[in-house]
């Protein structure tokens, strides 16, 4: 499994946004700008945290590579391992699962070919379930970079499965942009 | 300052404001003293994660004799003056340590007989005391490979009950940490992330605070039960640490060095990692006399008569 | 009709833009507040208004804001809490996206009355549209003089920032949440001191719901008298509750507490009855957290009296034959629900949730969901059902923080009041449904 990022470090523009967000807080706080700068620099990294990324963001907040690494393995939203271009995410928690989330997700395991976890072959596609979205009075939900998908139909999920093919979808967009 | 009047388990001591319920009960020492597994008197922050140690306060203070609504940490509860404490005496209190303790045993390997700790596990102690006779779980345990963190220190991550000592003697001792506590929930695991070598003059200790055989000496593995040795108090001259040890023999063969601890298992002093590692020679050392270990281990049942004491004297 | 405090505008266009919003009278409690009212006498108002915290506690906010240390030497800061992820709960969302002007006019009251010159909304990570949505809005605040150096010429200044989460309910327990904030794990802290007294960044620090503080112009703008006459007397104001599940309009609705809940249910105006005209069985009135009642417990007291959306009224009975109203997330079950498999998924998300600080959450937890997996597959057995029990009862009250109760206590009502359905999974060795 690879391990080195194909960008190691921000460009001009994002460090200037990350310099804007370190800012927000008082002096000498700057480990308060780890989450938004660790989602940061998921998107501008394939979607995932290697070492080397976290360890990157250590240096620029002045912080222990340690005081990184446990903080993005507890929360949800980080990847440390690879992931595909476009990371679908479906709701599974009680009010999706009384709206058919179970067979919304059997039906993106069939046409991706995966299990929850797993990427595509062709690395385009991850398939992941997830904890309540926040979004139940239209459920089933599904959550793709930034984007919710409310509402879903496996009529609907086959629309935008090829729509996502076709436009070789990548959902790992900064997301303060 | 006047002293703070509370009752523990219908004893009552009078004790410094600021004092939490635990100290307190500690002052008047013997069974009213809840067993603490992640509180650590000489680590800042430690404490209230176990919930072994779990009081009832029955009145919170003579002014406010309200009883408190949930049984309350005595590690990280402040006495009030006035304030009524049960421990052993409320059935609730021990219902609830008895639950604990099938918590923290519902995951662990039960493997004892291939553990270093063994005798000198709080764990065991506690479930010798608060544990069911039966398991009721019949789910697969998580488990974990054993890895090292550096040559002297074996980490067991399957025997930890996240008591999260360890990650504090690395911030509070050392002059970087780089392990800590990774994950969430039931996946929450002491790991360095990227395997790298726990190297600091004080680490060792991380091996003193660990409640359980999850952080084990290396230098130690295997070589004997902990009851077949025999501890004497030692020192050297150091110049990186008080040099006040316990050394653990076999004949005349240091098995193992440790810190001093206390009878709630508790170093007196840190030690650093020369004093503990690299001097298993009796020469090294002046051995002032033997170890008297005060808990109810079965460490404490070791004969220091049949012990030829006066053959480890230096000359 | 339901009282239109919160949601009085929102279908109006253009609405999350500051023009249309102060057009529409927005951002004259700011106003009223800096120019004629001192800190405490917003906090009066509040205090008079009876508001209760709509994230899912209930406790007085006003007399919350009181307890905020006034004599200490550092700053004060104020927190909106929208780490909304309750499932069931959808509301705070709606106010954020279509809304952000009368949250951030909130906050402004909020922080004033406080003394706080810096003030975060901590949002959750999967709400990044919702954020970027709101930190245009407080730009534009920004702009129009309502927030930074010297607001409207009172001398007071604040300045308001977002901050995302990334993917933890427990975010949502209040010292979590500040934790995150801070940089680190979500861990709750070990109360006490509690936030009023050392929070965020060791300074008094007040927490409030989104919901609660999108109420405050409201309330100043109208007096906290006005407040307190909408609703029961107990539970004072409107409240908004996000129904789903098996209804045919799934939504966000407004109501002055005290509705009754079978009018919330089958009236046109709310729910619009169950879908496919099946039969109501179950609801879990106020947030997955909460206990679940049976149709005729959630319609009708033990007592026979009509059961009325209100925080007294939903507890009367107390956990025998109550509930909650919780942070109203009102999820709704026809007959073709399995309770057991519903609840796993409830146990499923309470062990992913789990920070993994205290033993009895991080062990219990995983625990409860195993067997619940056993006894929906065919392989429980009645010994599970007590054993699950007696784990929720181990649970309950032992934890550092609510999260303990709020796993125990879903599972704990739904075996008091769907037992059969539990043997029956058992008798026949798999789902019936």
């Amino acid at each position: 499994m690879q391990d080195k990022n194909t960008i190691a470090e921000f460009n001009a523009a994002t460090l200037d946004l990350v310099n804007q967000i370190i800012k927000r807080y008082p002096q000498g706080r700057q480990k308060s700008a780890l989450l938004p700068v660790l989602h940061i620099a998921q998107a501008e990294n394939n979607g995932w945290l290697s070492a080397d990324t976290m360890d990157y963001v250590a240096s620029l907040l002045g912080i222990q590579p340690i005081e990184v690494y446990e903080v993005a393995s507890f929360y949800s939203m980080f990847n440390l391992q690879p992931v595909g271009n476009c990371v679908i995410e479906v709701c599974q928690t009680g009010p999706c699962w009384l709206n058919g989330a179970e067979q919304l997700l059997a039906h993106f395991e069939k046409r991706l070919g995966i299990k929850p976890g797993e990427t595509t072959p062709d690395g385009k596609f991850t398939l992941k379930t997830v904890e309540c979205l926040a979004a139940c009075g239209n459920a089933p939900v599904i959550q793709v970079g930034t984007e919710y998908h409310e509402k879903l139909t496996t009529l609907k999920a086959d629309e935008l499965l090829d729509k996502w093919t076709a436009e070789n979808k990548n959902s790992h967009t900064n997301p303060y942009l | 300052m006047p002293l703070l009047k509370v009752t523990i388990d219908n004893i009552e001591v009078e004790v410094e404001a600021g004092t939490t319920i635990l100290n307190a009960a500690r002052q008047i020492g013997g069974s009213v003293v809840p067993p603490a597994m992640c509180y650590y008197s000489k680590l800042e922050g430690s404490g209230g994660k176990c919930r072994t140690c779990l009081v009832k306060v029955a009145q919170g203070s003579a002014k406010d004799p309200r009883p408190m609504p949930k049984l309350v940490a005595s590690c990280r509860t402040l006495v009030q003056d006035g304030m009524v404490v049960q421990n052993t005496t409320s059935p609730e209190v021990m219902e609830a340590r008895g639950a604990i303790t099938e918590f923290l045993l519902l995951n662990h390997p039960l493997d004892c007989p291939v553990c270093d700790q063994a005798g000198e596990c709080h764990l065991q102690d506690l479930s010798y005391e608060h544990g069911l006779e039966e398991t009721r779980t019949v789910e697969e345990r998580r488990t974990f490979e054993p890895i090292d963190i550096g040559d002297k220190i074996k980490l067991h991550m399957t025997r930890c009950i996240l008591c999260y000592r360890c990650v504090m003697v690395a911030d509070q001792l050392t002059d970087q940490r780089v392990h800590g506590v990774l994950g969430r929930g039931d996946h929450c695991e002491i790991s360095t992330h990227i395997v790298k070598a726990v190297d600091n003059d004080f680490s060792g200790n991380m091996i003193d605070v660990c409640p359980v055989g999850a952080l084990t000496d290396q230098t130690f593995r295997f070589k004997s039960r902990v009851w077949f040795t025999k501890p004497f108090d030692a020192h050297r001259e150091c110049s990186k640490c008080s040099g006040k040890t316990v050394l653990w023999m076999k004949g005349d063969e240091i098995l193992r060095v440790t810190g001093r601890k206390d009878k709630y298992g508790e170093l007196e002093e840190f030690i650093c990692n020369s004093c503990r590692f690299e001097h298993k020679e009796l020469n090294d050392w002046t051995v002032t006399g033997p170890r008297v270990i005060e808990r109810h281990s079965v460490i404490s049942q070791n004969h220091y008569e049949t012990t030829a004491f006066s053959k480890l004297k230096k000359g | 009709m339901a009282k239109q405090i919160l949601l009085k505008n929102i279908e109006v266009p253009g609405l999350a833009g500051f023009d249309v919003y102060r057009r529409l009278g927005g951002y004259s409690a700011v106003e009223k507040a800096l120019k004629g009212y001192t800190p405490d006498q917003v906090t009066d108002e509040v205090k008079k208004s009876g508001l209760k915290g709509r994230g899912g506690a209930g406790f007085p906010a006003g007399m919350k804001w009181s307890f905020i240390d006034k004599k200490s030497d550092n700053p004060r800061y104020f927190v909106c809490n929208f780490d909304e992820s309750e499932p069931g709960t959808f509301k705070d969302r709606h106010i954020g996206q279509l809304n952000p002007h009368q949250l951030i006019e909130g906050m402004i009251l909020g922080s004033y009355a406080l003394g706080a010159n810096a003030a975060y909304i901590y949002i959750r990570g999967e709400l990044f549209y919702v954020l970027n949505i709101i930190e245009k809005a407080i730009n534009e605040a920004y702009k129009n003089g309502f927030l930074g150096e010297n607001i409207l010429g009172s001398g007071y200044s604040l300045n308001l920032y977002c901050h995302p989460g990334a993917g933890a309910y427990i975010c949502g327990e209040e010292t979590a949440l500040l934790e995150s904030l801070e940089g680190k794990r979500g861990n709750p802290r070990i109360k006490p001191p509690f936030p009023a007294i050392v929070g965020l960044y060791g300074c008094p620090t007040v927490v409030n719901n989104v919901e609660t503080i999108a109420a405050l112009p409201w309330i100043v703008n109208n007096g906290g008298e006005a407040y307190a006459a909408i609703g029961t007397g107990a539970s004072t104001g409107t409240k908004l509750i996000s129904a789903c599940g098996h209804i045919n309009k799934p939504g966000i609705y407004e109501i002055e507490l005290g509705l009754p809940v079978e009018e919330f249910i089958y009236s046109d105006e709310y729910c619009g009855g169950i879908r496919n005209g099946n039969s109501l069985k179950a609801v879990v009135a106020g947030g997955s957290s909460v206990p679940i009642l049976p149709a005729d417990l959630i319609l009708k007291t033990a007592k026979g009296e009509p059961r009325l959306m209100s925080y007294e009224s939903l507890a009367e009975g107390g956990f025998q034959t109550g509930t909650m109203l919780g942070s109203g997330g009102f999820i709704v079950m026809d007959h073709t629900t399995c309770i057991v498999k519903n609840l796993l998924t409830f146990a499923r998300f309470y062990r992913h949730e789990s920070c993994g600080q205290c033993s009895p959450c991080r062990e219990g937890t995983g625990w409860m969901e195993k067997i619940l997996m056993r006894i929906e597959g065919g392989q429980g057995t009645m010994k599970d059902i007590n054993l699950l029990t007696d784990i929720a009862k181990n649970i309950e009250g032992n934890t550092i923080c609510p999260l303990g109760d709020a796993a125990a206590w879903p599972v704990a009502s739904a075996i008091r009041h769907f037992r059969e359905e539990f043997e029956e999974h058992v008798k026949l060795q798999k789902c019936p449904f």
